[in-house]
This record gives structure tokens, C-alpha cells and sequence, in this order.
């Protein structure tokens, strides 16, 4: 860019400059430095409490048709007093239980695990950790949370309209999800759903270009894309796939909202209601999904992405070592996020498409299993013959590894399409997803939350407290799943209201409830991590600089980093971030911003020369 | 610190404007919607029950006026680097005219498509005929956006903040603008070998 009217050292003193000028100014609105903040370490949080909010207000719903699951006989009379008419007669009301599953997902996977989980920790860890004073541009960080903040409003608005909320499914295939003569759900509760999610798109794509520039441009001195912790890589690769692939959901959006108020035929064709023919022609359904799994495949990843890079870096810090293959780490997640573009279609096994075309993506499908192995030997091997300190957030770090191993293997038996053929629409995919993308994307955000809770809010969480919740989640999420596999492969079709009308199933109803228990279990564990939480933002243990020991930049700022971060100089980076347990070092851990002139008894052969 | 500590003191990034880099990115994604439609236009196409018909000539003359206003564009950009300021707001509004008569030429086509009984919805319609609109109208929607950035190029060329040492507003204007020209270029050529 010849034209750029600054040469490109100039840049970077330019946008430190200023934040130093903003710096000074004291006298804020609180209205802008408390709501409409443009400060990455507030946006980070008002991103974590809605997160927090949205999750709670995501398992809600998962109890509620898990009672209906586990006890379909039960008189339900009791629920009156919170769903209202849905309940009838004691009874819940069927296309009122689709609603729960459809929100359910829509919630937790967009809601909580997209924004709740990148928002938080690509905002707060961003800047933080690349020696920043803040992201590129604050005003569109800001205008991506209230974006969020508006999306969040509408949809939950939508749960209380009397046709009810969005009923199709999270992944709102047409015809279901186009005509409100199919559902009640398809009426306004869709509509809110689409006008929410275009809101929450918009939301993604702002702060997922911030994201990149900001590590792309404003990185301190020394901090080559080589030396970068690897959540900061993460973070990087989460927003690129989410800039290629929300648009594209977005343009499948466009096209059934047309489809839906303006009488188009994009997604219809062909379909009669009461005998009478819809005008409706020349449609195609599965020109949707292809759209829609674009996205929805990609998506996983940028779910569980985050959540790899926050564990690689909270297991390197408590395992005292250096992260097994780092070079290997950053690797296996370019490999990853390229691969997620090309196996959409196994989504789609069962709709009629070319075998051919499915063995295809069956195989492409299969080569993920390649870097998410080499991810995972690389975090077993960080912990072997480590110092290991079993901190809270350690617990939940290795409780992802576990359930990304579970979940991961039954992802190779899905991944075939002659098998998924069978399992299709079973709760053995449930199961898969559930352990592989939900559950360990939550283990990756509680570690995280653990661990850099002292430097959002200056204390420590309770770490006796941190272990209870973790024993008593991981334990139900391991009882919800596991049996849920036996349920798939016995034949269960998801979102179904009641199995009590089949004689073949009767025999697995106690299995039923019990993984209701379980799930009614996990749910209330959860109300201890509330509690921990809260109490620990206002009653915490005060912490120090940096309680864990760890190298990454922004244990150098103070305990509770001001406006622009470090209150002098941004440190310069020397060195890579996982020089922990070096010999003849005399800590067991060497921060990045400490020059190898200050260690020259640990410096190996090769860093002689740069002392 | 040692004096012979080799820190790297070179930049570090791309040496691009955090500013003009989230532009491209912004252009990347629009990119990607774009490419969804007419990928999706292709699968659908290759299903068919299909309504062949013949584009618009509104269409050609359109493109000739985008095409045109690119150029104005350009040579703002050029009297922008010379220091000539007045020239600046004049080829500005120039732009933002032909852009007008695009979107109003645009409407028209719109018009001439009804008129052959081409519908965006309805029994009548085809999707063939629904992804011209789509494709028109998110397109348009985007001109739009650009014309509120020709807007405040204005705004700012008035207030003598656009010249040879402040060039990174009208840069980012003009990179937006010919992506805009090139996109619709891109959408009618894609239109006419693919129906």
C-alpha cells in the first residue's frame, strides 16, 4: 500500500499514542465505560455474563424435555406455574417440546458456545496476549457485543409468543421451518429466529475481522506469528472460518426469509396441504442444506477451536513443560480449519446424493481424524512426566481432553456413510456431538474462565469449590452420553416427544430416565460455578500479578489491567511462550518479555548468539 | 539489557493499515455471501425445471455507467494525490451521481423483468428469475453502503481532510467502490453464461 500515508513503524506508535491520549481522559461517561464500552477487557466480560446467562437459560430448557423424556407418563401440573398454557392437562405439549430441543441448540451452539466462548476469550486474550492496548477498532468491538445484545433480545422475546419459538430444529430445514401450516413454530417464532440470527451474523463477522487485524498488525515488538501463545492461533483461525462461512449461512437466511414472507421458491416445491397445492414450484430443499452445513460444519470448529487453544495453553502452564509440538499444534489447526470447508456433505449421507460424491466426502471427513490425533497425543504428551498442578481450570483442561478422545471416535463410525446411514437422526449422533463439541467446548470455557478469572477481575475463584463442580460435571456428563450411545444404536430417533406408543422401546425407558437424573444432575452442578463465580468477583481471594506462574504477556500488566493495559511501555518479546520447567533456569518458568541476556544459564547451543 | 540484544525490531505485520486491512476483510466476507448465491444458483440450475430467458439490455447499459463511475473514481484519487481538492469533491459527487443512476437504472431493469413476466415471487415465478432479483438487490443493498461512504468522503473533502498526506480515507473509498463495480460485473457476466 504505497499509498498509506504512514511508513509501517509509524503505525504501530501511532495507535499506541492514541490510547494513551484516550487514556487520559478520567471523566468517562459511565454510560460509556460501563455499556457502551469500547474497552476489549469489558466487552470480554459483558460477553461472559451473557454467555453465562444464555447457558443457563440453554440448560433450562434441556431439563425441561428431559423430564418429559425420562418420565413421559408423569403428570406435569407442576410446571404450570412457569410454561403456562404449554401444559395441558399435565401434559406438555408436543409441538412446545420441538420448540425446547430446536432453542435449545440455537442457544447453546450460537449463543453460548460461538459468542459466549470466542467473544469472551478472543476479546480479553487478544490484545492481552499479542502486547496490545486494545483491538483495531474499539467502536465496531463495541457495536459487535450490542449487535450480539439485540440478536439475544429478540430471540428470547420469541420464546414467550403464543404460537411459540422457532420449532424446526436448529438447523431449520425447509419445508419445516418455511411454512407456518406445518408447525406453529414456522410462524413469527421463525421469523424472530431468522431477523435474530441475521443480527448475531452481523455481530460475528464485526468482531471476527477485528480479531484478525488485530493480531495481524498490532503484535509488539518480537512477537513473530512463531512466538504467539496458541490461543492466540486459535482465536486467529476461529474468526477466519467464521468470516468465510456466516455469510454464507447468512445467504441461506436471505433466501428463506424470501422463501417464507415474499412468496419465492428458493428452498419449495411440490407440496400440498389439505389437498390443496402450495404455489410454491420449482424449489429445492436440499439446496439448503448444502447452504446451511457450508456454514454448520465450519461451525463446529469454530466452537471447538477456541476451546483447544485455551486448554494447550492452561496445560502447558500447570503442566510446567513447554507444549508438546508447538510447531505441530499450529499446524494440526490450519489443517483442521482447511479441512472443515470440504466435508459439509457428510451432514447430508441420507439425501439421496451420489454415492460417489458421499464416499468422497467420507474420506476428506476421515482425514480429520489425522490432526485432531496429533492434537490430542500432543496434549497427552505435555502431560507426561509434567510437574502437574491440578488447578481448577488443569481439571477441566484434561476433563476436554477426555471428552474430545469419547466423542472424537464416535465421530469415525459417523463419519462412514454406509454406518451413518444407520445412525442417522439417532441419539447416537446426539451423543457424538454432544461429547465432542458441547461438552468439551464448555470443559475449554470453564478452564478458561478459571484461569484468567484473577486477571478479569483481580481474585481468585474457590478452588474447592472448582473441584466439586468439575468431579460432579464431568461425571454427569459422562452419564448423560455413554448411555445415550446404547439409545442411538437401539434406534431412538432424535426429537421425538414420547417413545411410550413403541413396544421394541419399552425395554430402554429406564434408561431413559436415568439419563434424565444425570442431566438433571449436571444442571444443578452448574449452580455451584454460579455461586463460585459471583461470589468470587465481590468475596474472591485478591490475586496477584501473576498467580499461576505462567509467561504469556498478560500476566505482566497489573493485577487489574487499566484502560490501554500496561500503564508504561508495552513489554517486547523474546521468546516463544511455553519456556516452562528450562534447564538451569532458576524459576521454573521464564516469561516471554524476559531477554535471553537475563538467562544465560539456560540458554541452549543456539541462543548463545542472540544474548 | 545486554547491547548486543537482538531484539527484532522490525514491524511486524503486513505493513497494511489495521484500517484498510479490516476493509479487505469486510470485502472477503461479502465476497463469500456472493459466492454462496451463485454457487447455489449453479446446484439448483443443474436440477432443473428451469426457466430460460434472455437478460435485460438495461443490464449492459448499467454496467457501462459502473464501469464509468470507477473511472471517476480513479481519477478523484489521482486529484487527490496532485493536492487538487476542488477537482477531489467534484469527481466525488460525479461518482456518487453515476452511482444513483445505477441503482435507478437497476429499478428499471427490475421493471423490464416484470414486464416479461419475469416475478421475484408468486406462483408465476421461477427460481430463475428469483436469483436475478436476490442477486440485483443484495447487490444494490451493498451500493448503498457504498454511496454512504461516498458521503462521507464528501464530507470529509469539504472539510479539506482529503489530500496527498491523508489519502487512507479516499484510498479505502476507492478500493470499496471498484470491488462494488467489479462485483456487479462479476454478477452480470455470471448471469448472462449461465442461463
Amino acid at each position: 500500500m504505497g499509498s498509506s500515508p504512514t511508513s509501517a513503524p509509524h503505525i504501530q506508535h501511532h495507535v499506541a499514542g492514541d490510547h494513551h491520549d484516550e487514556h487520559d481522559h478520567h471523566d468517562q461517561h459511565w454510560l460509556f465505560k460501563y455499556v457502551f464500552s469500547q474497552d476489549h477487557k469489558w466487552i470480554a466480560k459483558q460477553f461472559l455474563i451473557s454467555g453465562i446467562v444464555w447457558a443457563f437459560i440453554g440448560a433450562t430448557l434441556s431439563t425441561l424435555f428431559r423430564i418429559q423424556l425420562g418420565w413421559p407418563d408423569a403428570q406435569l401440573t407442576w410446571l404450570e406455574p412457569l410454561l403456562g398454557r404449554w401444559v395441558e392437562g399435565g401434559k406438555l405439549n408436543p409441538e412446545f417440546y420441538l420448540a425446547l430441543v430446536t432453542m435449545h441448540g440455537t442457544i447453546m451452539v450460537f449463543f453460548v458456545l460461538t459468542a459466549g466462548l470466542s467473544g469472551t476469550f478472543s476479546n480479553f486474550l487478544i490484545p492481552l496476549q499479542i502486547g496490545a492496548r486494545d483491538m483495531a477498532s474499539g467502536f465496531m468491538n463495541m457495536l459487535s457485543f450490542w449487535f450480539f445484545f439485540l440478536a439475544g433480545i429478540i430471540m428470547f422475546v420469541s420464546l414467550f409468543l403464543e404460537t411459540g419459538p422457532a420449532s424446526a430444529g436448529w438447523t431449520i430445514y425447509p419445508p419445516l421451518s418455511a411454512l407456518p401450516q406445518a408447525i406453529p413454530g414456522s410462524g413469527a417464532g421463525q421469523t424472530l429466529w431468522l431477523v435474530s440470527m441475521a443480527l448475531f451474523i452481523v455481530s460475528q463477522l464485526l468482531g471476527g475481522v477485528n480479531y484478525i487485524t488485530t493480531i495481524i498488525n498490532l503484535r509488539t515488538a518480537g512477537m513473530s506469528m512463531a512466538k504467539l501463545p496458541l490461543t492466540i492461533w486459535s482465536f486467529f483461525l476461529t474468526a477466519i472460518l467464521g468470516l468465510l462461512s456466516f455469510p454464507v449461512l447468512f445467504s441461506a437466511a436471505l433466501l428463506l426469509i424470501f422463501d417464507r414472507s415474499f412468496g419465492t421458491s428458493f428452498f419449495l416445491s411440490d407440496i400440498y396441504i389439505g389437498g390443496e397445492a402450495l404455489n410454491h414450484v420449482g424449489g429445492s430443499p436440499i439446496l439448503f442444506q448444502h447452504l446451511f452445513w457450508f456454514l454448520g460444519h465450519p461451525e463446529v470448529y469454530i466452537v471447538i477451536m477456541p476451546a483447544m487453544g485455551i486448554v494447550s495453553e492452561v496445560m502447558a502452564t500447570n503442566a510446567r513443560k513447554p507444549i508438546f509440538g508447538y510447531r505441530a499444534m499450529i499446524g494440526s489447526l490450519i489443517g483442521i480449519s482447511l479441512l472443515s470447508f470440504v466435508v459439509w456433505a457428510h451432514h447430508m449421507f441420507v439425501t439421496g446424493m451420489n454415492p460417489f460424491l458421499g464416499s468422497v466426502f467420507m474420506f476428506l471427513t476421515l482425514i480429520i481424524a489425522v490432526p485432531s490425533a496429533v492434537k490430542t497425543f500432543n496434549w497427552l504428551a505435555t502431560l507426561w512426566r509434567g510437574n502437574i498442578r491440578f488447578t481448577a481450570a488443569m481439571l477441566f483442561a484434561i476433563g476436554f481432553v477426555s471428552l474430545f478422545v469419547s466423542g472424537g471416535l464416535t465421530g469415525i463410525i459417523l463419519g462412514n456413510a454406509a454406518l451413518d446411514i444407520q445412525m442417522h437422526n439417532t441419539y447416537f449422533v446426539v451423543a457424538h456431538f454432544h461429547l465432542v463439541m458441547g461438552s468439551s467446548a464448555f470443559f475449554g470455557m470453564f478452564a478458561g474462565v478459571y484461569h484468567w478469572f484473577p486477571k478479569m477481575f483481580g481474585r481468585m475463584m474457590d478452588e474447592k469449590l472448582g473441584y466439586v463442580h468439575f468431579w460432579l460435571t464431568i461425571l454427569a456428563a459422562y452419564l448423560v452420553f455413554l448411555p445415550m450411545h446404547y439409545v442411538g444404536i437401539a434406534g431412538f430417533p432424535r426429537r421425538y416427544y414420547a417413545y411410550t406408543a413403541y413396544e421394541t422401546f419399552n425395554q430402554f425407558g429406564d434408561l431413559n430416565t436415568f439419563i434424565s437424573i444425570a442431566a438433571i444432575m449436571a444442571f444443578f452442578a452448574q449452580f455451584i460455578f454460579l455461586f463460585n463465580f459471583i461470589y468470587s468477583i465481590f468475596r474472591g481471594r485478591r490475586a496477584t500479578e501473576n498467580p499461576w506462574n505462567s509467561n504469556t504477556l498478560e500476566w505482566t500488566t497489573p493485577v487489574e489491567p487499566g484502560h490501554g493495559n500496561w500503564p508504561g511501555a508495552i513489554p517486547a518479546v523474546y521468546r516463544w511462550p511455553y519456556d516452562y520447567s528450562k534447564p538451569g533456569a532458576e524459576q521454573d518458568f521464564i516469561p516471554q518479555h524476559i531477554p535471553y541476556s537475563q538467562t544465560v544459564s539456560s540458554n541452549l547451543p543456539y541462543e548463545k548468539e542472540m544474548e | 539489557m545486554h547491547p548486543s540484544e537482538t531484539l527484532n525490531n522490525k514491524q511486524v505485520a503486513l505493513g497494511v493499515h489495521p484500517l484498510r486491512f479490516l476493509l479487505w476483510l469486510m470485502i472477503i466476507s461479502i465476497t463469500m455471501m456472493f459466492a454462496a448465491f451463485t454457487s447455489a444458483y449453479i446446484v439448483r440450475r443443474g436440477e432443473g425445471n428451469w426457466l430460460e430467458f434472455d437478460m435485460p439490455t438495461g443490464m449492459f447499459i448499467n454496467s457501462v455507467v459502473i464501469l464509468a463511475s470507477s473511472a471517476t473514481m480513479q481519477w478523484a484519487w489521482f486529484s487527490a494525490k496532485k493536492d487538487e481538492v476542488n477537482r477531489v469533491k467534484t469527481l466525488v459527487i460525479i461518482t456518487f451521481v453515476l452511482g444513483i443512476v445505477f441503482l435507478f437504472g437497476q429499478y428499471q431493469v427490475w421493471g423490464e423483468l416484470v414486464q416479461n413476466k419475469i416475478f421475484f415471487g408468486g406462483a408465476d415465478s421461477n427460481p430463475a428469475g428469483s436469483f436475478v432479483y436476490v442477486l440485483t438487490g443484495v447487490h444494490g443493498f451493498h451500493l448503498v453502503t457504498g454511496l454512504i461512504f461516498l458521503t462521507i468522503l464528501l464530507l470529509k473533502a469539504f472539510r479539506y481532510k482529503i489530500h496527498s498526506r491523508q489519502m487512507m480515507a479516499i484510498t479505502n473509498g476507492t478500493i470499496y467502490w471498484h470491488f462494488l463495480g467489479g462485483l456487479w460485473l462479476y454478477l452480470y457476466l455470471f448471469l448472462l453464461l449461465n442461463h
